[in-house]
Formats: structure tokens, C-alpha cells, sequence
């Protein structure tokens, strides 16, 4: 093998020799550029706020690059014990986690407060996928349900933080996980009718009253203007004034006189279509289409099963934040705390995301054998 | 190791092509959801775009009204008698205060305001809307306006508001005919409202609530501006992004004297009475003074419930009461308008001479009315009758006339109904007659009540105002002239040309940019009524010779004045007296005693001005002692020292110092009365 990789080496790009996947790499760094624009002009055109999202960037832009270093099936001996450390803490946020914005989600470490449910973002796709494809595939319906399980512990215990964005992603990097892996589609109609049977216990029993509020809010945001639906509604206003051309940056009065919260984290992308308006939208969007199409890509390409269900599952769930993220902010969907991939202001998810794909690119240039 | 081998047997590219399907499937997920996020994006920013636009602009924009600057109001000859003065009040807007009685305590504190009035004030706060200002402390001293400034981050939510307030620099002067502003209160911004003219009063406090303030309201209010400013979402201001200015109201010119006024009030002193003023000619009252009055400057910054109360003390004389639009019984100041129906009606000619026994009688009654003259003036003529004003002449004049025909000529005097002056307080008076006694008591009309209608008893009452628009249209021989105070109205007007002005102009406007403005003033014209035509004109001079006459034999008030006055007094009874009982003013109650009436007019030859007079329950006397004084003193000012005889009215005289004015001129003596 070894000898083989040093005849590899002849072929290889220094792109590649560096483990980076320079479309990629191309669509990312699209992204954030046009991210330092308008993190710029959502938080108030301070100079601070964009040097620490700079600062951020870099970070993530080096963890992205360690991580893809690092050989992807190596992964799989890690797996286990970093899937059951990871429930650990998890709980022991519960049990002892700092409060804030009245959801436990941090860890005080002392020198450093952490959210558990970050890497558990990372860890489960690689747990399922590291389960799934140890056995043949299409995966036999008892392995199915393991995996469920497998997935719904970790899920449950961050909804119970609660936290239901991150919850969210968590449950469909794994269950995407389980999709690619072949489960049959009879499985898939009975999950998708129990899950609908579930909507209501979940309403009565599990949700909070705020998660209740936000549903409800999400249902007709004009209800209550100057409480619950004022973020929306100040959203909504905000990317419909923006228009076919947008505002201009710098202009969005919606966000520039601040009547938009969260104008720099969650709600960025209703301060981008105000300024940049619809033609803003569709640079965006394409350019996060061809980030997953480019993902997708490096699935099918992937040369083991478990790299390729990991690859899919972290693609697929990048998409996820793009499609909750927008939908919410354009009133499709209730009001969830995802960020805009990439774009939005914040620290832990970019570090996150960026480790995501660094582990794509890692899958992308790890390769043992040529087709 | 059991893995690894499994993985050696594993289908691969069945495997391959089993993640490829999916991942395809999911790919097309991708798509849809994508074009779903889109088509999305695209409605909210293509279809509903103005919609959102819309809501957009309403978050930011925000219309501030500005109110404009009430019109100024002047006398005849410039003297401001309505300013506008800055007051500085402290406002809250308890939206924006945490805590607000907490707050207050500490402002009171600083600004020393009573623990009563902070009371007070919270109760205002909670029982208003909280967004909206409240206004605090009205007036605050130029040290607590700055000790606020100096503290006033330390309380957010209130703030110091400057505002042009009305003004009154004559105080009790003028009142009665100015009237004043107050608050705009419920019952005026439903009237508003109503009018359609809430949004043109939205940044307006006080609103015209009596007098001339009240009546030319709309005058003097100018049109709102606005500023269309730009606000972030905590409700700040950040800029400017359209200003609308105000209007300014306009500027009222009265026909009023000031310095007439100052001597009508001086006249009047320590008396209650009503005198007013006016010019035949033209039918400008030059005063009208109401006594005791009171200072409207206290109702522009609402009144004290104590000091409304003293207002209202019957003791205090009911200041508040017009009394020159109030009725008084006009008793002999109207026998030579009875005198002029009877020569019209042909019931009396010039020479028609009745007997005075000192009574009269109605055939078949044994009641008797009395002459004011116990032993009677014997047999009197119609000059001799206006003269003595012998009560038995006028008794038997009425008695011949009958009702009907005195009610219709009084009609045309202005009586019984309103005289169309430029104040709302105007007041009809009761003007007796058949119909208005059924009508008022239900009871029928005797031939007994037309007898004490003649000397200008009865149910009759007149306002000093009426009185003084009568005799201005016997005055004038039948020319009727409404009574007015305003003469003319004044307004800044802003033209952006330029080229309109004249260099030489220029000194003259101010210039904003291109803009002038220019001192636009409108005389404002009357019509007259329909006069009134006699039969024969002769009959106007018979009762004015006689009026001459008696002001220059009887009264003693204007015996060497340099004018030539006619005039007539009037004394009327305010009870009844029992058959052959004396009157005795000492022995009467105050406000039993009788009336002073007086009416004059001068020049006798071309009259210039008409004063009525009322003075209330005199002690001594009757209307020419009483009365006439007060009228002299107005005419006397209104003379001067000016050559009379000239009807050019610009040449109208000027006193440095009016206190100074020598009432008495005797040796001075008139050439007309000569």
C-alpha cells in the first residue's frame, strides 16, 4: 500500500498533496467573502464585529484544512468512544450546564465554555455511518432501528436543552445517513407516518411553551406584531422591500435603522435580500447549490462505504441549514435557531461546518486506488 | 476480523449504484426545496414588493407634525393686545420611564414640586395613553429649565418642551372681547373631529375657546407643517428627510382702542357695567369693556380650580359675566327710538302735546303709573318730553301705538336679536311683544304692559351692544352698520421669486434663500344691512335735535365738553314698586337698586362715535350722573386735543400718556356748542 501511495503521489496535484478540494474550497470561500460584506452591513458597519468574524473565519478556515489531513477511515476507530463521550456530555450539560438565552447548551470547561452539541453534530453522522456500513447494504431493518435509536439518544438530548435547531440537524445527518444506505422505501412511508402520528405527543408532552409560541407564531405571525411575530414580520418586510435589485448595500433601512433583530446571526439572510434583493438571492443560492452538488459529488465518488454515507450525510445537512435557516427567515418555517451557513456571525457553527468539510475534502483526496 | 472478510464479499458496485440512486434522489430533494426557497423569495420580493416597500417606509418614516404660530392680534393703532410667548414645560412620555412615580418624586425634588401636585400629576399619568407626551409643569423658570437640562439623563422619558404660548399683555383689559385660548379638550377635538379638522391640529395645544379667539379660530390657527423624519427602531430621530412648513395663522387687526379700552376700565371702577364704543360709520366697536373682568391669560395654562372658583364667588362680582352683550332693561335710553315709531306711525307729530299730572292712567284701571317727576312737567311736546324724558308723555305715546307697531319698529333697531358682532357671546336680549310673552310665560299680552314698554320697561331687555347699534342707526338716520371688531387681516406670505422684489424692497423682507416674504394685509369690508326708510326722513332730525338738546341741557357730564354730544340717560327700576311707595335706594337691596343707562353720540352734526352705557344698581341718581360720566371720559379720549369736525378717520389721535388725559377741559370750550 505504502509503495502504491508513493507512486500516487506522481499524479497528484499540490491541491491534492495539501488535502484541499479547490472546487470546494471555491464555493466556501464564495461564501464567506460575501459573508464579511454583509456581516459588515448587519452589524452596524462596526469595524470590531467584522474582525472578529475575520478572526473566525480563519480559525475555521484552519480547522478545516487539520482536519482534512487527517484519513477519513481513521475515523471509524474513533467513532464509539467519541460517540459515547459525546452522550456524556451531553447529559452532563443537563445536569450542569451553563444557562443562556434560557437553554442550557454550554459546558464551562473553566478556560473556555462549550457546546457539546457541536461535535455531536460530526459524531453522530460518523457513528451511523460507521454502523451502516459495517454490514452489506441495502442495511436490514433491524439494524435500522438500531441505528434510529442510535440517533434518537443524542437528538432528544439536545431538543431537551433545548435546542431544537441543532436537534434537528443532528436527527438528519443521521437519518440521511440511514436514506442513503438503502432503507427500503415501505420503512420510509411507515417512519413518515409515525412521525406525523408523533406531531401531536410531541405538542402536548415534549414541547415547550416558547417552542409552542414559535410554532404558533410561524402559523400567523400578525397576531401578535410587537411580540412573538415581530421578528418574522420584521423579516419578511425586510426581504420583500428589498425587491428585485435590493436596497444597495449599506442600505437596508430595515436593518440599518435596526427594526430587524438578530440582524447579524440568524436573520442575516433577511439583511442580504434587503440589500442585494432577488438577484442577490439567486447568486446565493446557486452558489450553495454547487457547494452541494459538489458534495454530492465526492459522495459518489467516495471509494468505501462509509466514507460515502458520511460525505452524503454531511452534504445533505449543510443543505439543511441553508433550507431551515432561509425557510424561517422567509416565513416558511417556525422560527428555529440555525444559522446561515457560512454567512452568518458566530463562532461555534462555522467551526463546526468548516470541520464538516474538512472531512470532505478529506474524503475527496485520501483515496487508495485509482478508478 | 469478521469484518473485513464480509467486506471482501461485499457487492460493491451494486452497493455503488444503490448510493448513487439515492444520493441522485436526494439531489432532486435538493432542487425542489430549492426552487421552493426561491419561488418563495421571489413572491415576498416581486409579488408583494409593494406591499413590503410600503411597510417598510411606514417602520421608518414617521410624519411629525409642527404646529404653526397662532396669529397675532393688534388694536387699531398696532398695540399688540395677543402675543405668543415661549414657555418651557416638562413633559413625560410614561412609556418610556421604568418607573414612573419613583421618577417623578426625584424630578419634583429637584425642580421643588409640591407633594400635592405630584399627586396629582400621577393620577393624570395613569389615567392617559402612555405614548403620548404629558405635559407635567407648565410653566417653568428660566433656573428650573436649566437645573432640568443640566440633570436630564438621569431621567429618560422626560423632557423639556419650548412651545409658543398665547399671551395677553392687557390682561382684565381685554378679555371680554379677545376671549383667550385654552387646552383643546374632548368636546373641541370631537368638534374637530367632526370638521374634518383633527389631522390640521394634530400638533396644536390650545384652541380659541371664547371671544374673538373662539370666532376667528380658523383665522388664526395657520395650517400644519410637518417633518418627515427618518427613526430607527427605538423610535430616535436620525435624520430629516422632508420638511413641510407651517403657516403661521394670520394677524387680526382690531378695530379696538386700547387707550379707550384703559379709560372705559377706569371709568367703570368699583362699578359693575358695561360700556362699548363704536363707530356709527363703519360699525368698528372701538371698545367694549365688561367691569369687574378678568386676566384670560389665566385659562391658557388652565386654570386653578381655586382661582376658577374665585371667578365664580358671587362676591367677587361674576367677572366672568359679558356685560356688555348681557341684557339690562334699557328704560329711557330707548324713548327716542318710541318717539321716532310714533312720528313714523303718524300717532305723534313734532307739536302733539300730552298732559303730565305726574301719573297716567288707563281708562277704566285704577292703577296709576307714575312720572318720575312726582308733581308732573304739565303739558310736553315731543323735544320737552325727551328732554325732561317724561315717562306720562311716553306713557300715552304707547298706549296709542299699542304693541305690535312699537315690536316692529324696535325689530328694526336691532332689538330681540343677535347684532352680528364678531363674538359668539353675542346675545339677543328680550324684545317684548305679543307673541314673545305667550311664548315665554304663556300668558297674554295687556294692554297694561305696553304702557311700561313705553319708557323702556317691561320684559324688555337690551345688551349695552344692541343699545349702542340702535342709537349708531339713528345716528346714522337708518344706515345700518354691523358691529365688528375685526378690521383687517395680516399675513406673511413666502414667494419664491425673486425677481418680484425690488432691490429696494429687499430692506423691507426678509430673505430666506430665493424665498421673500412679504406683510400681506386685507382690509376686511362689511355689508350693510337693508337701512331703515321713514316716511319722512324730517322725523330722524326731530329725535335727534332732541337728543342734542338734552345732552347739552341735562346732562351735567358733558357740560363743557369741545365735542357737541347728544345723548339720552336712562334709570331703570328693578322691582316694582307698590302704588304710591317711594324708591329709596338706601333702603333697597344692593342688587334691587336701580340701573344707569346712557347713550351718546358725537359730533352731533356728523357722528363719529356711539357709546352705550350700563351701570349697574347705583347708589345715587340716575343714568346721567351715573352713567354719563363714563361716556364722557371715552369721548373726551376719543377727541383729544384734535380738530373736530374732519370725518377722515386716519387722523384718529395718539397719547403718549393717556393717564395723564385731563378729563375736565372746561376751559377749552367747543366751537359746536357755542
Amino acid at each position: 500500500m505504502r509503495s502504491t501511495g508513493q507512486d500516487q503521489q506522481k499524479y497528484r496535484t499540490l491541491w491534492q498533496r495539501l488535502h484541499i478540494d479547490l472546487p470546494l474550497l471555491s464555493g466556501i470561500l464564495a461564501l464567506m467573502t460575501l459573508g464579511l460584506f454583509v456581516v459588515y452591513s448587519a452589524g452596524g458597519q462596526e469595524n470590531a464585529i467584522l474582525i472578529r468574524h475575520i478572526k473566525r473565519i480563519s480559525v475555521a478556515l484552519f480547522v478545516m484544512f487539520a482536519v482534512a489531513q487527517i484519513p477519513p477511515l481513521s475515523y471509524r476507530k474513533w467513532a464509539v468512544p467519541v460517540f459515547i463521550l459525546g452522550l456524556l456530555l451531553l447529559t452532563a450539560v443537563l445536569l450542569f450546564g451553563h444557562v443562556g438565552k434560557g437553554a442550557q447548551r454550554w459546558l464551562d470547561l473553566g478556560f473556555t465554555k462549550f457546546q457539546p452539541s457541536e461535535i455531536m453534530k460530526l459524531v453522530v453522522p460518523i457513528m451511523i455511518a460507521w454502523y451502516v456500513s459495517q454490514y452489506d447494504l441495502p442495511t436490514k431493518i433491524s439494524r435500522i432501528i438500531i441505528a434510529f435509536i442510535l440517533v434518537l439518544i443524542p437528538t432528544l438530548l439536545i431538543a431537551k436543552q433545548p435546542d431544537l435547531g441543532t436537534s434537528l440537524l443532528i436527527a438528519s445527518s443521521g437519518i440521511f445517513v440511514i436514506f442513503l444506505a438503502g432503507a427500503s422505501w415501505k420503512l420510509i412511508g411507515i417512519c413518515g407516518g409515525l412521525a406525523s402520528a408523533f406531531a401531536p405527543i410531541l405538542w402536548m408532552f415534549l414541547m415547550k411553551p416558547y417552542q409552542k409560541q414559535r410554532v404558533l407564531t410561524f402559523l400567523d405571525p400578525e397576531k401578535d406584531p410587537l411580540g412573538s411575530g415581530y421578528h418574522i414580520i420584521q423579516s419578511k418586510i425586510a426581504i420583500g422591500s428589498g425587491g428585485l435589485q435590493g436596497k444597495g448595500w449599506l442600505q437596508g433601512t430595515q436593518s440599518q435603522l435596526e427594526f430587524l433583530p438578530e440582524r447579524h446571526t440568524d436573520f442575516i439572510f433577511a439583511v442580504f435580500s434587503e440589500e442585494f434583493g432577488l438577484v442577490g438571492v439567486g447568486v446565493l443560492l446557486t452558489v450553495y447549490l454547487a457547494i452541494v452538488m459538489r458534495g454530492l459529488w465526492i459522495a459518489v465518488n467516495a471509494q468505501h462505504a462509509f466514507t460515502k454515507l458520511l460525505a452524503g450525510s454531511l452534504t445533505l445537512t449543510f443543505f439543511v441549514y441553508v433550507f431551515v435557516n432561509i425557510g424561517m427567515v422567509s416565513g416558511l418555517l417556525p422560527v428555529v435557531g440555525v444559522p446561515l451557513p457560512l454567512v452568518s456571525y458566530g463562532g461555534t457553527s462555522m467551526v463546526t461546518l468548516m470541520a464538516g468539510f474538512g472531512m470532505l475534502m478529506a474524503i475527496s483526496t485520501h483515496r487508495r486506488f485509482h478508478a | 476480523m469478521a469484518p473485513k472478510k464480509r467486506v471482501a464479499i461485499r457487492n460493491h458496485s451494486a452497493e455503488a449504484n444503490l448510493f448513487a440512486r439515492r444520493t441522485f434522489i436526494t439531489f432532486i430533494g435538493v432542487l425542489i426545496l430549492s426552487i421552493i426557497l426561491f419561488a418563495n423569495i421571489y413572491d415576498l420580493e416581486v409579488n408583494s414588493y409593494q406591499k413590503y416597500q410600503t411597510r417598510s417606509n411606514s417602520n421608518r418614516i414617521k410624519l411629525l407634525p409642527v404646529a404653526p404660530n397662532r396669529g397675532l392680534i393688534y388694536d387699531r393703532n398696532g398695540v399688540l393686545l395677543a402675543d405668543n410667548k415661549p414657555v418651557h414645560s416638562l413633559e413625560v412620555i410614561p412609556e418610556q420611564v421604568d418607573n414612573i412615580s419613583a421618577s417623578l418624586k426625584e424630578v419634583s425634588l429637584l425642580l421643588d414640586i409640591s407633594q400635592e401636585k405630584q399627586d396629582k400629576l400621577l393620577k393624570a399619568i395613569k389615567s392617559k395613553r402612555r405614548f403620548k407626551p404629558i405635559e407635567l409643569y407648565s410653566r417653568l423658570s428660566e433656573q428650573q429649565v436649566s437645573l432640568f437640562s443640566v440633570n436630564q439623563h438621569k431621567f429618560p422619558g422626560f423632557f423639556i418642551d419650548a412651545r409658543l404660548k398665547r399671551y395677553y399683555p392687557f390682561a382684565d383689559l381685554t378679555t371680554h372681547s379677545l376671549g383667550y385660548v385654552g387646552r383643546i379638550n374632548r368636546k373641541d377635538s370631537i368638534r374637530l373631529t367632526e370638521q374634518n379638522l383633527a389631522e390640521d391640529y394634530a400638533a396644536t395645544r390650545n384652541i380659541g375657546k371664547l371671544g374673538l379667539e373662539k370666532y376667528y379660530e380658523d383665522l388664526l390657527h395657520g395650517t400644519i407643517g410637518h417633518q418627515e423624519v427618518e427613526i430607527n427602531n427605538q423610535g430616535r430621530v436620525v435624520r430629516t428627510l422632508d420638511y413641510t412648513p407651517p403657516v403661521s395663522g394670520q394677524n387680526l387687526t382690531l378695530s379696538i382702542d386700547i387707550e379707550l379700552q384703559m379709560i372705559a376700565k377706569r371709568a367703570l371702577s368699583g362699578k359693575r357695567g358695561a360700556v362699548v364704543a363704536m363707530d356709527p360709520r363703519s360699525g368698528e366697536i372701538l371698545a367694549m369693556y365688561s367691569n369687574p373682568s378678568y386676566d384670560g391669560n389665566l385659562f391658557v395654562h388652565g386654570i386653578s380650580n381655586k382661582n376658577y372658583q374665585k371667578l365664580l364667588d358671587p362676591k367677587n362680582n361674576r367677572p366672568l359675566v359679558n356685560r356688555s352683550v348681557q341684557g339690562y332693561p334699557p328704560a329711557s335710553t330707548v324713548k327716542p327710538l318710541l318717539a321716532l315709531t310714533g312720528l313714523e306711525e303718524g300717532v305723534i307729530t313734532q307739536s302733539t302735546k300730552f298732559y303730565d299730572p305726574g301719573w297716567f292712567q288707563l281708562k277704566g284701571l285704577k292703577r296709576k303709573y307714575r312720572d318720575w317727576w312726582a308733581q308732573g312737567h304739565g303739558w310736553v311736546d315731543l323735544n320737552k318730553a325727551i328732554e325732561h324724558s317724561c315717562n306720562v308723555y311716553f306713557y300715552n305715546l304707547a298706549n296709542k301705538l299699542d304693541i305690535d307697531r312699537i315690536t316692529n319698529m324696535m325689530e328694526k333697531f336691532g332689538f330681540g336679536d343677535l347684532t352680528g358682532v364678531d363674538i359668539r357671546e353675542d346675545n339677543r336680549g328680550i324684545l317684548p311683544s305679543v307673541e314673545a310673552k305667550r311664548r315665554r310665560y304663556n300668558q297674554p299680552w295687556y294692554k297694561g304692559d305696553t304702557i311700561s314698554v313705553g319708557i323702556g320697561q317691561g320684559y324688555w331687555t337690551v345688551t349695552p351692544l344692541q343699545l349702542a347699534q340702535a342709537i349708531s342707526i339713528l345716528a346714522n338716520k337708518g344706515q345700518i352698520k354691523i358691529p365688528h371688531f375685526l378690521q383687517a387681516t395680516s399675513m406673511l406670505v413666502t414667494s419664491d421669486n425673486v425677481n418680484e422684489t425690488s432691490s429696494s424692497d429687499k430692506a423691507n423682507t426678509t430673505s430666506l434663500d430665493n424665498m421673500t416674504v412679504k406683510m400681506i394685509t386685507e382690509m376686511i369690508e362689511y355689508e350693510d344691512k337693508p337701512p331703515i326708510i321713514l316716511k319722512d326722513s324730517k322725523n330722524w332730525n326731530l329725535v335727534l335735535d332732541a337728543m342734542h338738546n338734552t345732552a347739552q341741557k341735562k346732562v351735567s357730564a358733558f357740560k363743557g365738553s369741545r365735542y357737541d354730544a347728544a345723548g339720552k340717560t336712562g334709570t331703570a327700576q328693578l322691582i316694582t314698586k307698590k302704588q304710591d311707595a317711594k324708591y329709596d335706594a338706601k333702603a333697597t337691596k344692593e342688587k334691587q337698586r336701580n340701573n344707569a343707562m346712557f347713550v351718546a353720540f358725537a359730533p352731533y352734526e356728523s357722528p363719529e362715535i356711539v357709546v352705550a352705557v350700563a351701570v349697574e344698581n347705583v347708589l345715587d341718581g340716575g343714568g346721567g350722573a351715573n352713567a354719563g360720566p363714563v361716556a364722557r371720559q371715552i369721548m373726551d379720549q376719543y377727541f383729544g386735543d384734535r380738530e373736530i369736525i374732519s370725518k377722515d378717520k386716519s387722523q384718529h389721535p395718539m397719547h403718549d400718556n393717556i393717564y395723564q388725559q385731563n378729563i375736565k377741559q372746561s376751559h377749552n370750550k367747543d366751537v359746536g356748542a357755542q
